[in-house]
């Protein structure tokens, strides 16, 4: 298991330092002028020229490549160039935000999708099994922001439980910071759910049809510890391979929700920056989001190996 | 079922809560559109700057009051000598900066100073153009010299890039401003809000609120849930297609006022066919500005002729110069050689007036025979390929600086539009100082620019402000880039 | 990954009566022509012409003129949709074509070869399928303007690894067997076999693959039109209709409703479809039935 952990820690900062490649060079091609954004349409010619040389952004492309890519291994991300932050700091106050999010989006959408999908495959074929798998496609097929909309409207405006966007900072309270996250979460984990639950009931169905659950329920066990225990326990697998994907997609891919609710996560980080041509915080997310990809795609191997010891046997 | 019930009902609880601190209010959550790139209004362009600093955290010689006019601010009088040229300050005293230290004359020299330095980063340099030397005389007084009259130098000290700054602050006012205004800043919650809190050591009267938020919300569409859901309280600028949405709802005052933002459709007066007077005043005759209006600020917004606001006293009404008429449009095309029309491209900027008249503005030029390609572009784009290369054919945008009716005079701007007779009237103005005098020139100025359809005249930007009921002392009107809270308090 | 690629062996007639009586398939297939049927048509007709603004009939409710009502434009709403509904399913199936066109060939060309080749083009994959899609396509309509044309390209990239994978794992499986090795004994070049037999056995895993990313490219493409991305006016999108709705939600609920009714009917008859298809076409489903 270490040489194979090893051989994949490899890639995966080989595939690491090609995205940066990639992000950099694709960046540099984007138009427009930071420092002309920055000052605006009447600014001088030596107030542009002085500010270019404030941000650096004068120096030749391979210098300012080596210079950045040097400072992502120590941890340095830059400063920004519309903040004059350090990258570092902003991409941490957006984190707060984005990791709680997709967190509890994945959390809600585990809590509904196993049980459903659990259900589903065990009433196999009668009414209730169609009726949930017809509104899993549904669920499916519904484009999250529009959900959101309807959601919005419902919970904020007509019944006013919850705010309708914004976030206060935890500093104002974990309560009122899980009520801001609550109605982006639930549009947020209802397709996800959707998706989940059909995957969950393909994957024990496929279990339940296997000797050793026959095996179980012939020798007497309850059909209910079955299901739970033995069943699910061997499904997790494709299961855990889709939440890992989901997780991943919900750090990175909530920036349309981010844009229905206002929130300050960090794909409004990125869509703002690029609109401002703050390249040092887009290249800065971008490579966090790459890496957090790489090491959940790791995680789910090695979750992998945890609930399945054939395969940890195997390699 | 229950346990759902019962989240429910604390959140109400909650919810409730929030509401009964409601009686005696002296906070203020303001939604504004754009997070501004920092806080220092002398470093940068960004009016998003200027809407949370200026007349709240910082001032200047002289600010601009609700109608625009000139009021003494940091100055508490000056004094003009007779040839115009000097102006001596008598500054206000007992100031003090946010961070203890005391206001005086050398803040305010090393203020201009450092605006009219070559290594300048201010984005309105032009404004300090005619400022020879700058005398501190004692503490309280203060002398600049201009190397010409300049009769708008009083209004352009007035500006947000033209506020004091203190030599010990200045350079970490990007992050922390500190100014010597009625409220002090207090936290950047980035992507998120600004806070500002009361100043209890100002100089003039106190104001009401003990603490401001501005909260960015730069979609229109999340701007109506906040505002109903009682997320925020004020929006000085909503969303021109939501009005409609809150009119009529008791818990929301709605003003419509009138910003500085004359909305254009401007025109490479530089290019083909639009060098062409004939297609300019066809293209003139074929925009129905009543349409435009409606799609493109929900029929919010002055019709105008020429570039200038309607709000001014200059302002001379010239709508009428080519007035809406397609029969007539078409036949100035054929004069000038396109009986069958031709197309071009017409790039729109992101804001909602532009994207959404652009779309209106087509569809009436497409009538003329006019075929344009739509193109959106950021802002980045629109800086880069319009105002910088002028790589373009026609676009949508509203400027929004005050009286700034001179940019016709400048030599290569994006319009490309060249006049002598119009540069004259225009230097003539940098010199007359009497008040009759100007406004004649200003109608003259008007007249060339509305007769040669150097760009589409559309309509003045409105200022569809809305805000809780209970709230008083917003500014109606927009003169300038600012939100002044000074005012503002809650009703009893 | 185990595949059967068996299942294409079966006499195809018994397959057209699989797929006949195959409740998921009739749906989604009745669907999706409806879908493509009111594209076609809004080639030569709608019930309005929406190039011609009539701005004083702006917001109007549902009427007989105005089935679904108009937008803050005075634009048919019923008339957008059909013309949405061109500019959705011509956004996706060119995705999903670009996804095939250049998926397929790198992943059969890899698995024909193996060693160093199969690694590399898998490692690529790798790399392009650890960047966000959605932020990574916001990054390219930024960069080369936002338009149809550059949403097709941003989503098109991201589903070139999903094919090549699939036709990949798809070849693998089918190379050890017999008549492969004996095409291979008889001197046939990897190619032609590629071209003769395994492309033929992989084309229905492709066909549900394809099916699949069709519905999500139109999802993909509502998303980045509503962000402003996507095709540009005078061409109507569903997700541009949508964000114009929501500013206007309050007064006209009707401008959210269809489109977004449009997209879900859309996404959900595809899904049927390929629900179907592999039910039809996959027997290893079909035994757990």
């Amino acid at each position: 298991m270490i040489p194979y952990l090893a051989k994949r820690l490899l890639t995966g900062l080989l595939t690491l330092l090609a995205a940066s490649i990639i992000v950099f060079s694709v960046l540099e091609v984007l138009p427009g002028d930071p420092a002309r954004i920055m000052l605006g349409m009447n600014a001088s010619p030596e107030a542009l020229a002085a500010l270019r040389m404030e941000m650096g952004i004068d120096q030749p492309v391979l210098a300012r490549y080596l210079d950045w890519v040097a400072g992502l291994a120590t941890g340095d991300f830059g400063r920004s160039y519309t903040y004059s932050t350090p990258v570092i700091d902003l991409i941490a106050e957006r984190v707060a935000v984005s990791l709680p999010l997709a967190l509890l989006a994945l959390a809600l959408s585990t809590l509904i999708a196993l049980p459903v999908g659990v259900y589903a495959a065990s009433r196999r074929g009668t009414l209730s099994d169609t009726l949930t798998m017809g509104l899993a496609q549904v669920g499916v097929a519904i484009p999250n922001f529009w959900f959101a909309m309807l959601l919005v409207y419902v919970f904020a405006v007509g019944l006013r439980l919850v705010p309708a966007g914004g976030f206060p900072g935890w500093d104002q309270g974990i309560l009122q910071g899980l009520a801001a996250l609550l109605l982006p979460a639930v549009s947020l984990a209802l397709p996800q759910a959707a998706i989940l639950a059909r995957v969950t009931r393909s994957a024990m169905l496929e279990v339940l049809g296997e000797d050793y659950i026959r095996t179980a329920r012939a020798k007497g066990l309850p059909r209910r510890a079955v299901l739970w225990r033995h069943a699910l326990r061997n499904a997790l697998i494709p299961v855990l391979t889709i939440m890992g994907l989901q997780f991943a997609f919900l750090l990175a891919g909530t920036i349309i929700i981010e844009n229905v609710f206002y929130l300050p996560g960090l794909g409004r980080l990125v869509f703002q920056a690029i609109s401002q041509r703050d390249l040092i915080v887009v290249e800065g997310v971008v490579m966090l989001l790459v890496a957090t990809v790489i090491a959940v795609n790791m995680l789910v191997d090695v979750c992998y190996a945890i609930a399945d010891p054939r395969l940890r046997t195997a390699r | 079922m229950k346990k759902l019930a019962a989240f429910l009902g604390a959140t109400a609880v909650v919810a409730a809560m929030s509401s009964a601190a409601y009686a005696a209010r002296t906070d203020l959550v303001l939604g504004v559109v754009l997070e501004p790139p920092h806080l220092d209004p002398t470093a940068g362009a960004a009016a998003a700057i200027d809407e949370i600093v200026y007349a709240n955290v910082f001032e200047g010689l002289t600010r601009i009051g609700q109608n625009g006019e000139v009021q003494p601010a940091l100055a508490e009088s000056w004094e003009i000598s007779d040839d115009g040229k000097s102006y001596t300050f008598k500054l206000r005293e007992g100031v003090t900066f946010h961070d203890g230290t005391s206001f005086e004359a050398e803040d305010v020299k090393f203020t201009l100073e450092r605006a009219m330095a070559d290594d300048s980063t201010n984005a309105q340099k032009v404004l300090f153009s005619a400022i020879e030397s700058v005398e501190a005389v004692d503490p309280a007084t203060l002398k600049v010299t201009l190397d010409h009259p300049q009769g708008s130098f009083l209004y352009n000290m007035g500006w947000g890039d033209a506020v004091v700054v203190a030599p010990e602050t200045a350079d970490g006012n990007k992050e922390k401003p500190v100014g010597t205004g009625p409220f002090k800043f207090e936290n950047w919650a980035k992507g998120s809000s600004v806070t500002i809190v009361k100043n209890p050591d100002y100089w003039g009267e106190p104001v009401a609120l003990d603490k401001a938020e501005f909260r960015f919300i730069p979609d229109a569409a999340a701007a109506i849930p906040a505002l109903l859901s009682g997320d925020v309280h004020a929006f000085p600028m909503f969303p021109a297609d939501a009005v409609t949405q809150v009119q009529g709802d008791p818990r929301f005052e709605v003003v419509i006022g009138a910003t500085e933002g004359e909305t254009i459709l401007a025109t490479n007066n530089g290019k083909e066919p639009f060098n062409d007077l004939k297609v300019r005043q066809a293209i003139a005759h074929a925009l129905n500005r009543d349409e435009i209006i409606m799609g493109a600020s929900n029929g919010f917004g002055v019709p105008i002729g020429s570039h200038f606001s309607p709000a001014n006293e200059a302002y001379v009404d010239l709508t009428g110069t080519y007035p809406y008429d397609v029969e007539k449009a078409k036949a100035l095309l054929a004069e000038a050689g396109y009986p069958d029309g031709f197309s071009g491209t017409l790039k729109l900027p992101p804001p909602a007036y532009a994207r959404q008249g652009g779309e209106v503005v087509a569809s009436q030029l497409r009538e003329i025979g006019i075929d344009l390609e739509i193109v959106p572009v950021e802002w980045a784009q629109w800086l880069e390929q319009v105002f910088t290369n002028k790589d373009y054919d026609l676009t949508i945008v509203s400027h929004t600086e005050p009286n700034d009716i001179n940019i016709y005079a400048r030599d290569d701007y994006y319009f490309n539009y060249d006049n002598d007779a119009f540069d004259a009237v225009i230097e003539e103005l940098d010199r007359v100082s009497d008040p009759d005098k100007r406004n004649e020139l200003y109608a003259k100025a008007q007249r060339i620019i509305a007769e040669d359809a150097v760009n589409g005249f559309m309509f003045q930007l409105p200022k569809t402000g809305v805000w809780d009921a209970k709230l008083e002392g917003m500014w109606e009107n927009m003169p300038i880039q600012a939100n002044d809270l000074t005012g503002v308090r809650w009703a009893e | 990954m185990s595949l059967d690629p068996v299942f294409i062996a079966g006499p195809e007639r018994h397959i057209l009566r699989q797929a006949l009586s195959n409740r998921s398939f009739l749906i989604g297939l009745a669907i999706v022509a409806l879908v493509a049927a009111m594209a076609i048509v809004s080639f030569v007709w709608t019930p309005h012409d929406i190039t011609r603004l009539q701005v004083s009939d702006r917001m109007q409710g549902l009427s007989l003129a105005y089935p679904f009502g108009t937008d803050h434009l005075g634009r048919d709403i019923l008339s957008m949709i059909m013309i949405g509904a061109r500019n959705s399913i011509a956004v996706a199936i060119l995705a999903v074509g670009i996804g095939i066109g250049l998926g397929v060939p790198l992943g059969c060309w890899a698995a024909a070869r193996g060693g160093w080749l199969d690694e590399a083009v898998m490692r690529v994959n790798d790399l392009v399928f650890a960047f966000p899609a959605l932020l990574s396509a916001v990054m390219i309509t930024a960069i080369f303007g936002p338009s149809a044309i550059n949403a097709i390209i941003a989503i098109g990239i991201f589903n070139v690894p999903v094919f090549a994978r699939v036709a990949r794992a798809g070849a693998l499986a089918i190379w050890p067997r017999e008549y492969v090795l004996a095409a291979r004994a008889s001197g046939k070049g990897r190619f032609l076999i590629t071209v003769e037999h395994i492309l033929p056995n992989i084309a229905s895993v492709l066909l549900v693959q394809g099916t699949i990313q069709f519905a999500l490219g139109i999802l993909a493409e509502a998303g980045l039109s509503y962000l402003g991305l996507g095709a540009q006016p005078p061409m109507p999108s569903w997700g541009r209709m949508l964000f114009d709705a929501q500013t206007r939600m309050v007064v006209a609920p009707h401008l959210a409703l269809f489109p977004g009714l449009a997209i879900v009917v859309t996404v959900l008859g595809l899904n049927l479809l390929g629900d179907g298809l592999r039910d039809v076409l996959d027997p290893r489903v079909r035994r757990q039935r």
